[in-house]
């Protein structure tokens, strides 16, 4: 079997083809919202954002898990690193987020164990050679990553590992969404969905969404002419007056998702509300452990509780990730918030959207400054 | 956190594989996906395959594109 087709959808002639379908079709100025950290680098990398018509404006809202952390979180996090004997496991793009006072990263520098991991199963590995250590995972993300992170909790259970637990503040996608069309700033006109989450939660999970809250939906892949298409999808929607949902990446996207995953999801956690940053309380947005699996809830053993803390002084990132402002609006981007020295979490992530506006150079709104 | 090109199982066992993408070697938990096998593409997310590509569908979408986009530039022509 060849993966002929993976590049096919990054074939340049269909992706001109495209482009040329949307230029035709797209009259009205729209707003459109991608909901993914992996679309946001996706559409950079190609360059997608500059070679669509003006009228098209791409904006990234809440779908990058560090950015959508909120502060309280990140405190709560680096105040547990501090802990004897604890061993803090976590995935990369969480380390060097600012807290209020700290980051991980400058924890780790003064001598904390806080260590990166590529799955919550190093973790349990971690765990196993470390019987005297409290084993910590940072859990943060979607429900791509939720699954994964229910099945090291199960694991833990069969292994008997009574030293490893997780925090959980993973969060879902679909209350997001009601949110941001709940909230009176927010201008959006269509969203493209993500793709992997939609391969966990299935077609079928936005049905609800869309009956109460009608607007163009398209669930999107991550090659350039996945994206395209997608894009071509909504602006057909709006110009029609449609609003529907359709699914532009159905060799990954099925109706009813990932049932193994989604079953490992239900079985270890419930909804529960959870703030955002940027957005704040969500009702039943945040997945949190099941009574049955709350002995490997850390914010129990450990007793913690979140403060609301404040986000950083003049940092836009909540404004960003609703779509109200760009990074270009804020008044820290590039003069004081810097890859090198972030001030929000936008900055940090490599699925962030000033991260992105810096990396390529963006200096309007439209796309980057290599635009001809 | 995603990896957005998908990976083939190169190796299995038990519930753990091996896949390749683009000649970087991983170890994956396979416990999400049904009945894997060597040469099956995967969508790979923090060290779990979470779904077989369906390949029969990867090619159907393509073509069908394809033929809208051909029809679409027929239709130009025409008028
Ligand atoms: S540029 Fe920095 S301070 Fe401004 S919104 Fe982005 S992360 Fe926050």
């Amino acid at each position: 079997m060849s993966i002929k087709h993976a590049e096919e959808y990054r074939d340049k002639k269909l992706s001109r083809s495209l482009i040329q379908e949307i230029q035709k079709n797209s009259r009205k100025p729209v707003r459109l919202m991608e909901v993914c950290g992996t679309h946001t680098v996706s559409i950079f990398k190609y360059g997608i954002r500059s070679i669509l018509p003006k009228t098209i404006s791409l904006l990234s809202g809440p779908g990058c898990p560090v950015c959508v952390t909120a502060q309280g979180e990140i405190d709560a996090f680096i105040e547990l690193s501090r802990k004897k004997d604890v061993i803090i496991t976590t995935f990369g793009d969480l380390m060097r987020v600012p807290g209020s006072n700290s980051s991980l990263q400058q924890e780790r520098a003064k001598g904390q164990d806080i260590r990166m991991v590529y799955s919550a199963f190093d973790a349990l590995e971690i765990a196993k050679i470390n019987p005297d250590k409290e084993v910590v995972f940072l859990g943060v993300g979607f429900e791509t990553t939720a699954p994964t992170i229910a099945a090291s909790v199960l694991s833990a259970q069969v292994m008997n590992l009574t030293n490893f637990s997780v925090i959980s503040a993973h969060k879902k996608v679909v209350p997001a969404l009601t949110a941001l069309l709940q909230t009176k700033e927010v201008n959006i006109n269509g969203f493209l969905l993500p793709g992997h989450v939609s391969v966990i939660i299935g077609a079928g999970a936005y049905r609800g969404f869309i009956k109460n809250y009608p607007i163009p939906c398209v669930i999107a892949g991550f090659e350039p002419v996945d994206i395209l298409t997608s894009i071509h999808m909504l602006i057909k929607q709006i110009e029609t007056g449609k609003k529907d949902l359709e699914n532009a990446y159905p060799r990954a996207v099925t109706e009813e998702g990932n049932s193994k995953a989604k079953s490992l999801l239900n079985t270890v956690f419930q909804s529960g509300n959870a703030i955002w940053r940027g957005i704040g309380p969500i009702p039943d947005s945040g997945l949190f452990f099941q009574k049955a699996y709350e002995a490997f809830d850390a914010t129990r053993r450990f007793q913690i509780s979140y403060q609301q803390t404040p986000e950083p002084k003049g940092c836009a990132c909540g404004e960003v990730l609703t779509g109200i402002k760009t990074p270009l609006d804020c008044t820290l981007y590039k003069k004081i918030c810097t890859p090198l020295h972030p001030v929000g979490p936008c900055m940090v992530s490599s699925e962030g959207i000033c991260a992105a506006y810096d990396k390529y150079h963006v200096e309007n709104n439209r796309g980057s400054c290599n635009d001809d | 956190m995603c990896l957005a090109i998908p990976s083939k199982i190169i190796r299995i066992v038990g519930d753990m594989g091996t896949v390749d993408v683009d000649g970087v070697k991983r170890d994956v938990s396979l416990l999400m996906i049904e009945e894997p096998q060597l040469g099956d593409y995967v969508i790979v997310h923090a060290g779990f395959a979470i779904h077989k590509i369906d390949e029969i569908t990867a090619k159907e979408t393509l073509q069908l594109l394809k033929e809208a986009l051909a029809f679409v530039e027929k239709d130009d022509i025409s008028n």
